[in-house]
């Protein structure tokens, strides 16, 4: 394999609160090759966001501020740009989708004008060339009669057909990677189903690489080929989705595999992770989930290591690192 | 009185509509209808027995919440009647029905909006009892600390307000709240829909606890299938205002008949990706139409991968096909012979 197309090393966000300091992203690292799908997974507040909003140096700071780390896209260290050389790499070579198409689209603008302003801007297409190139976008995205759509407001679109202006307009720049945060979580579940058919689509047609962010664990089964687990700002578990589902290294993985109903099977009981989604400004020393884990013990108190466990699968628990140093 | 009288809800033929413009009080006058009605419900049947669940799932917009509220009178249906235990509650008056409220309790969608930030915890479990009985004082306080043990709060925190809490901890003061008086029967209106994957296990285990420990019988309406099929007895599935298919949990998800329901069971996400490499996942075209002018005849028919002439202009009845197994299509046969989901996804 060559250079990937992204590689983000020890990235390190936070957030300067009242309450003190929120290490909302606290050393993490992946790759991405391209053309290749990354699934982040966690739960509200575990950094899965502000990961991707990291990579795309949109962090309002203050509050917020990178402290370290490096986002190399195509060998080139975005964090180290100029403000006026990311403008260049946003919605051009990244693109990004978000979870609530309809805040995220002007609600004064025409779709034709929201569509149009990227391809002139970064493509410098004229007026005529940039409206042909968004109903062709719109065409590609499965809004039927595009033509005679563009020239509507957000307001007259659906919920999914919002979503698909918005993945229209995050494709128009052919980029080569694009961060989807949780695009189908506002949208119904056939609905979900075309949303995510038309990425998986248009991946294969565009080579695009993906990091898709989801809290859902069957969203990323079927659409990604490595899953990224975060849990309180880390990474605690990374593997190839097929191996991530099959062995389940980390305990908080295995938890939220456990704890999900299986639409294809019955149990009884639910087994559930006890206890609540930690306190960010109040983390532990050691192992963040170590108060949820059914199998803390003394040596969690200190941060755990991160080890392998299988091929290009990692995991941050000392149960992982006791088993590697016995076998 | 309903047919059905082993039911602790009877809903016959139930609609609810609502009036999108004003008909003047001279239109009013001379009965004229509103031009335009959302159709919300629109002729539902529907029994839940005693002690079940039943899982009451569809898109947003398909009518499940209305229903819901329907069912407690807290919209008044436009027709139809609305029966607990064998009691028409379509023909009580306010205060009679105020009598019945504590019989029949509902648990809300978001555990933000629904609890008064300016209460404490105990002042808002406390309500409802102060309302129907004379407890107060010690009695109060006792009870209060009792029914945040039941729903596994820590009673010490009697005195705090909802912002202290996560969105776990508020979902389950919204049902103490709702268990405070006693009912027999609870609407559960998409109670894990806001609340991370690692608490909705927890609150869907405390409703089955509770549903098993008190008897409750419960309406649990949600869009997510996962959760449905975990906590039901029985599922019904709407669309567009209509129930298009009714039956026994396990029964539905091995063998849903209707399009619309294949559909939707076939679009969760199953998080195995062996599976979803080789299922066949039904994806539908087009958006759920509007119900201020939902289609002719079959309601599904403009999505409907099997939609014949027939469909656009006669609308099928929920017929039970065996087993208490309804579903509402005139394809049944050509639908299960169809190759549809199910037998991919296994």
């Amino acid at each position: 394999m060559g250079t990937p197309l992204l590689s983000v090393r020890n990235l390190q966000t936070s957030f300067f609160t009242r309450e003190g300091e929120v290490r909302s992203v606290d050393d993490v690292s992946f790759d991405l090759e391209a053309g290749q799908t990354l699934g982040i997974v966690g739960e509200s507040g575990s950094g899965k966001s502000v990961t991707s909003l990291s990579i795309m140096r949109l962090i309002p700071t203050p509050p917020g501020r990178i402290k370290g780390g490096q986002v190399l896209f195509g060998g080139q260290d975005l964090l180290k740009l100029s403000d006026r050389q990311m403008r260049a790499i946003r919605g051009k070579r990244i693109a990004m989708i978000f979870q609530d198409p309809m805040s995220s689209l002007n609600p004064f603008l025409r779709i034709a004008r929201q569509l149009t302003e990227i391809s002139e801007l970064h493509l410098g297409l004229d007026r005529r060339a940039a409206r042909r190139r968004a109903i062709e976008m719109l065409e590609l995205v499965g809004i039927p009669d595009a033509a005679r759509r563009i020239d509507d407001y957000p307001h007259q679109f659906s919920g999914g057909m919002r979503q698909r202006v918005m993945i229209a307009m995050a494709l128009s720049c052919d980029p080569q990677l694009l961060i989807a945060d949780e695009p189908t979580t506002a949208l119904d579940v056939t609905i979900q189903a075309q949303i995510l058919e038309l990425i998986k689509d248009l991946r294969e047609r565009l080579g695009t690489a993906v990091i898709l962010i989801t809290h859902d664990l069957g969203v990323v089964a079927g659409m990604a080929d490595r899953v990224a687990v975060m849990y309180a700002g880390k990474i605690v578990e990374s593997a190839p989705t097929d191996s991530l589902f099959a062995r389940p290294a980390h305990p908080y993985t295995q938890g939220l595999l456990r704890s999900m109903p299986d639409p294809l099977q019955e149990v009884a009981e639910l087994y559930q992770i006890p206890g609540l989604p930690p306190d960010m400004t109040r983390l532990p020393p050691g192992c963040a989930f170590a108060p949820r884990c059914p199998h803390a013990a003394e040596p969690c108190s200190q941060p755990p290591e991160t080890v392998a466990v299988g091929a290009a699968h990692r995991s941050a628990c000392w149960l992982n690192v006791r088993s590697e140093t016995r076998a | 009185m309903p047919e059905n009288v082993s039911s602790l809800i009877a809903v016959r033929d139930v609609k609810v509509h609502f009036p999108l413009d004003s008909v003047g009080s001279l239109g009013r006058l001379l009965g004229r209808p509103p031009a335009r009605v959302v159709k919300a419900i629109d002729g539902v049947t529907l029994d839940i027995q005693p002690g079940k669940t039943l899982g009451l799932v569809g898109e947003s917009g398909c009518g499940k919440s209305t229903l819901g509220r329907a069912i407690l009178q807290l919209v008044r249906p436009t027709a139809g009647r609305i029966f607990f235990k064998g009691t028409e509650l379509t023909g009580l008056n306010a205060r009679q029905l105020q009598q019945m409220r504590r019989r029949m309790q509902m648990v809300f969608q978001d555990p933000y909006a629904s609890l008064n930030p300016r209460m404490t915890v105990g002042d808002i479990i406390a309500e409802p009892i102060e309302i129907f009985e004379p407890l107060r004082g010690e009695a109060l306080r006792r009870r209060v600390q009792e029914l945040m043990r039941t729903v596994s709060l820590n009673p010490a925190f009697v005195k705090r307000y909802p912002h202290e809490f996560s969105g776990g901890q508020r979902q389950r003061i919204g049902i103490a709240r709702a268990l405070a008086v006693g009912p027999e029967f609870i609407v559960a209106d998409e109670p894990i829909a806001a609340l991370d994957v690692s608490i909705q296990a927890q609150i869907l285990n405390l409703l089955s606890q509770l549903r098993r420990e008190l008897g409750l019988t419960t309406l649990f309406i949600s869009h997510d299938l996962r959760a449905v099929r975990h906590i039901s007895d029985r599922v019904a599935v709407m669309y567009l205002g209509k129930l298009v298919e009714v039956a026994d949990s396990h029964e539905i998800y091995r063998r849903p008949l209707h399009p619309y329901t294949q559909a939707l069971i076939s679009a969760v996400p199953v998080p195995d990706p062996a599976v979803e490499k080789t299922r066949r996942r039904i994806v539908l075209t087009g958006d759920v139409p509007s119900p201020i002018n939902p289609p002719t005849g079959c309601r599904f028919h403009t999505r409907c991968p099997y939609a014949q002439e027939r469909c656009r202009a006669e609308e099928p009845p929920l017929v039970d096909t065996g087993g208490g197994h309804q579903a509402a299509c005139f394809l049944l046969e050509e639908v299960s012979s169809g190759g549809a989901a199910r037998d991919s996804a296994a």
